[in-house]
């Protein structure tokens, strides 16, 4: 029952929550350049005037794919709010990415290509942590299910310190911040316009900002995930350390320039390799 | 029509402008001035665009560029010419390949006069354009052209 109820506040709650964490984003922002900032609503301001625009499209198919990018990271978070596998969560999100890959190819603008290409190259250059992390949560609670994993008697991050370095690392790339934000840049003027976005406008680019605050709320309930445990005060624990993760990702992306993509990969992969790969076989051998 | 406003992003464009214009532009987004707290976001993208922003007048290289721009823009849309240049030619009006200002080639909603305008006078613009932009989407809106 709880299960249900968490899935249906995941669906309702998570755009309400995402664009609150997006205002005070740009809020935080806006304050660490000395600027007032836009206020705290700015980002459902935005989504409200896209939604109100005559809806343009410069592909018929972009529409259709950008709902199923919705749909499918809906689908996502739900999946994970429902306590089942970690890995299928994973898995779907990944197929989301492709369809969203598809609607920048499908424009045919330069920019929006080289921005799709950016986008698959980064999944390739996140994958890893992300399955290795899934391995973690096996071997440290010895169970995919994300249920069994919140319920467990010990917080995961006590086994897995180095997967929670990379999973957090791979953040900057998923939540598209500076110095990874190579696909799309929240910041305009990018060296390819919009990136993948280029040429979404109107409603669409409503429906991929939107499927970006379900995501972002995933991605802080996987870090929440390191966490939980059977305790039920583990849950303030883990907002806490949400709260602190968002903060280092505003920080990181205020403090840093874009990098080239070889530069993302190389980072990455010794980070993985370093932190996950060094926990997964101190893990191995303990266990 | 009240979250209409507080979201205009724009597109600038720089005609044949001598950059003076730009760099006022370029001011009413720095922390002095940060055209953002209004909403103000500078897209680089006319698709993302509601007000297009021009600096320099028009000369018979970039007409056509800026006819696509506006073009691409999807409604409602409004234009803010920036800078005396701009509005009609400026210094440069009687050059052989300057055609004028931006009104020789798209419909201009507010014109921004001064060389160059000052950061104040182009945010008054900028909410000015957002108050015609108010009236289109309220008459879009009423049209039902927006479903």
């Amino acid at each position: 029952m709880i299960k249900v109820i968490l899935t249906i506040c995941y669906i309702l709650l998570a755009p309400l929550i995402g664009g609150l964490l997006d205002g005070l984003d740009r809020k935080i922002s806006a304050r660490m350049q000395r600027r007032v900032g836009p206020p705290l609503l700015q980002p459902f301001y935005d989504v409200s005037k896209l939604l109100r625009k005559k809806p343009t499209a410069v592909a018929n198919s972009q529409n259709f794919l950008l709902i199923s990018y919705m749909v499918l990271m809906i689908l996502t978070g739900a999946f994970f709010f429902a306590g089942t596998d970690l890995l299928m969560c994973f898995f779907v999100m990944s197929t989301a990415a492709t369809f969203l890959y598809f609607a920048g190819v499908v424009t045919s603008s330069p920019y929006a290509s080289i921005g799709a290409q950016r986008e698959l190259l980064a999944m390739m250059v996140y994958e890893p942590a992300v399955l290795f992390s899934c391995v973690g949560f096996y071997l440290a609670t010895g169970s995919f299910n994300v249920s069994e994993i919140a319920m467990s008697n010990k917080s995961a991050i006590i086994y897995l310190p180095g997967f929670f370095v990379a999973f957090v690392f791979i953040l900057t790339i998923k939540m598209r911040k500076s110095p990874f934000d190579l696909a799309t840049s929240h910041h305009p003027n990018q060296e390819i316009v919009k990136g993948i976005t280029t040429d979404i406008g109107t409603r669409n680019l409503a429906i991929f900002t939107i499927t970006e605050w379900y995501e972002n709320v995933f991605l802080m309930a996987v870090v929440g995930l390191f966490i939980a445990n059977k305790n039920l005060i583990s849950i303030i624990g883990a907002v806490i350390v949400i709260l602190l993760v968002y903060f280092l990702e505003i920080l990181i992306d205020n403090t840093s320039a874009r990098v080239k993509w070889q530069t993302m990969l190389k980072t990455t992969w010794i980070v993985t390799i370093l932190f996950a790969g060094v926990n997964l076989i101190i893990l191995m051998i303990v266990k | 029509m009240g979250k209409v406003s507080k979201s205009p992003w724009l597109l600038h464009y720089d005609g044949s402008s001598c950059n003076g214009c730009d760099i006022e532009v370029l001011a009413c987004l720095t922390p002095v001035y940060d055209a953002e707290r209004l909403g103000v976001m500078n897209t680089g993208d006319p698709m993302q665009a509601d007000i297009l922003v021009i600096t320099g007048g028009i000369n018979s290289q970039n007409q056509a560029t800026v006819k696509q721009l506006y073009d691409q823009m999807a409604d409602p849309k409004v234009v803010v010419a920036i800078g005396v240049c701009a509005c009609t030619g400026g210094v440069f009006k009687e050059c052989y390949n300057i055609l004028g200002g931006v009104d020789t080639t798209i419909p201009v909603d507010v014109y921004v006069p001064g060389c160059a305008a000052r950061p104040q006078a182009i945010i008054d613009g900028i909410i000015k354009g957002v108050e015609i932009y108010n009236e289109r989407a309220a008459k879009l809106e009423s049209k039902g052209g927006n479903q």
